[in-house]
């Protein structure tokens, strides 16, 4: 049913397409023009796709190893874990991107591309809500698991690798599962620094064909239908942990 | 209040001696002192709050105590990570909400500790994992997840499980409390068969009958002290201070 819907409002939203304003020419596929403009258009797809699953692989590994310090029992390692969660938290993700491209180069001699300065920026700005995101799961096992392991003489590590993160993840993979869309989204920053993905393609095809309303309505859509197969992705996801979920 | 009872002629695998626990300015346990032999099994009772699940979770070291010693087994307990090691593989705790690990199998809750703490092929650990299952008469449940078992079924795979490390003390932290009435016997019978195994039992309930019949001691708690211990004919028809003879007729008339 809200399926049905969602196809309503799109096709109305299309049917309201077809006026004086638009010019659907560029993107025709049935013309050699339209349809290269269309493949060059789709082709940032993969860059985009690329790009956000490989900032959230690292921010989420990088987002457990900044929550566990904040779990502890030292004051020291918590306040670690506040220093980097608030500092990085702050930083606009697109001021992180100019600055990792530009700015760390001339501070390290360290030049990365502008893809993996696209995906240290992003996972870096990721990392400090995934920490947040993996400690309030961690803290929502309740004390029995804990001791429980303690009794079957688990030690710290395998308590977490075996009894806690397990159970931490299915409840927060809804939580993560947001993440990923929004990283999805964000990576359209990393245009600014030259990233062929989505936005880019988008950005230099207006220059040379000037029809930005058709060009960036495609562009709309194609996040619309990466970000809505992504949420079903994670959904399917779910149900499978689920079905295990005690 | 403080109570001393030597029992025995053997040396004590548990030795609490002075123990003190504190939570921020309240006193949990005060000066604390008990000794329990091998093979003894002891059933600890008293009102809520007294400190029965403190005084058993020092045992394991669950808690840290402030002040006095426990030794168990001979291993003083203290910081150090190795007689942590050495207490938490000899001495098992089942508990009241029986905490079985619910993303887990029954048999992957089984072998999990002996594969990780002792090291044992999955083979071997499944082996001993069954030989358990087979104990507390639940083999078939195997495969299942715990929340699939009733909650006679999950309490006894939690027995299970701690018989799995093979220890040499089982600390029972009410495991029957939680149970519906018409599944606390199928528990009670499990644990009664163990005590006749000759393992060393702590066993904090309320359960009366139980205790009549498998206690070698009674131990009465009240308000972090050890009002008495005495043996369970005893204790049931004259204990000695007041305030157990309160609890009792409490508990057997309610
Ligand atoms: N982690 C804790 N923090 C603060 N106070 C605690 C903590 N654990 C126990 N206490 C307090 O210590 C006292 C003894 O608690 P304990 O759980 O040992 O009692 P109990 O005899 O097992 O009671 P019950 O029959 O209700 O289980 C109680 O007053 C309790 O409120
Ligand atoms: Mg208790």
């Amino acid at each position: 049913m809200k399926r049905f819907f969602l196809f309503a409002l799109i096709a109305v939203g299309l049917s309201g397409c077809t006026g004086d304003n638009w010019g659907w020419y560029v993107v025709d596929p049935g013309t050699p023009n339209g349809k290269s403009n269309l493949t060059f258009l789709i082709s940032g797809a993969w860059n985009t796709i690329v790009l956000s699953l490989t900032a959230i692989a690292i921010s989420v590994v990088v987002g457990l190893l900044v929550a566990l310090p904040g779990l502890s029992e030292k004051r020291g390692l918590r306040w670690f874990n506040r220093i980097y969660v608030e500092c990085v938290r702050s930083v606009p993700i697109l001021v992180l991107i100019l600055w990792v491209y530009y700015g760390l180069p001339a501070l390290s001699g360290i030049t990365l591309n502008v893809f993996w300065a696209g995906v240290l920026a992003l996972a870096l700005s990721d990392s400090a809500f995934q920490a947040e995101i993996f400690r309030a799961g961690i803290q929502s096992i309740g004390r029995g698991q804990y001791e429980a392991a303690q009794s079957v003489s688990l030690n710290y590590r395998d308590t977490m690798r075996y009894i806690i993160l397990p159970q931490a993840i299915r409840r927060i993979l809804p939580a993560l599962g947001n993440q990923l869309v929004y990283m999805m989204k964000m990576s359209s920053l990393v245009s600014v620094i030259g990233m062929q993905e989505l936005t880019r393609k988008a950005n230099e095809l207006v220059v040379t064909e000037y029809r930005p309303l058709e060009i960036y309505t495609i562009l709309v859509l194609e996040y619309l239908v990466l970000i809505l197969i992504v949420s079903q992705g994670v959904r399917w996801l779910e149900r499978r942990m689920n079905v295990s979920e005690g | 209040m403080e109570c001393m009872m030597q029992s025995g002629s053997q040396a004590p695998v548990i030795k609490m001696n002075g123990v003190s626990k504190f939570f921020g300015d309240f006193q949990a346990l005060k000066n604390v002192s008990l000794d329990v032999a091998e093979g003894e099994r002891l059933v600890v009772c008293g009102p809520s709050g007294s400190g029965k699940s403190t005084l058993i979770r020092c045992i394991n070291r669950l808690e840290k105590h402030e002040k006095g010693e426990i030794d168990v087994e001979g291993i003083r307990l203290n910081d150090s990570p190795a007689a942590l090691d050495a207490i938490r593989q000899n001495v098992g705790m089942v508990f009241q909400q029986f905490n079985l690990f619910p993303h887990l199998s029954v048999m992957d809750n089984l072998t999990l500790g002996p594969m990780r703490a002792y090291g044992l092929t999955k083979a071997v650990a499944q082996a001993r994992a069954m030989k358990y299952l087979e104990r507390v008469r639940i083999p078939d449940q195997a495969e299942k997840l715990p929340r699939q078992l009733s909650g006679g079924q999950q309490q006894r795979v939690a027995i299970a499980r701690s018989l799995c490390m093979e220890p040499k003390i089982l600390l029972f932290d009410e495991p029957t409390s939680a149970l519906d009435p018409e599944m606390i016997n199928e528990v009670l019978e499990v644990m009664v068969e163990l005590a006749e195994t000759g393992m060393t039992m702590i066993v904090v309930t309320h359960e009366m009958g139980f205790a009549r019949k498998v206690a070698d001691r009674m131990v009465f708690m009240d308000e972090g002290e050890i009002v008495e211990v005495a043996e369970p004919e005893q204790f049931f028809t004259a204990p000695k201070s007041d305030r157990c003879r309160d609890f009792l007729q409490k508990i057997i008339n309610h």
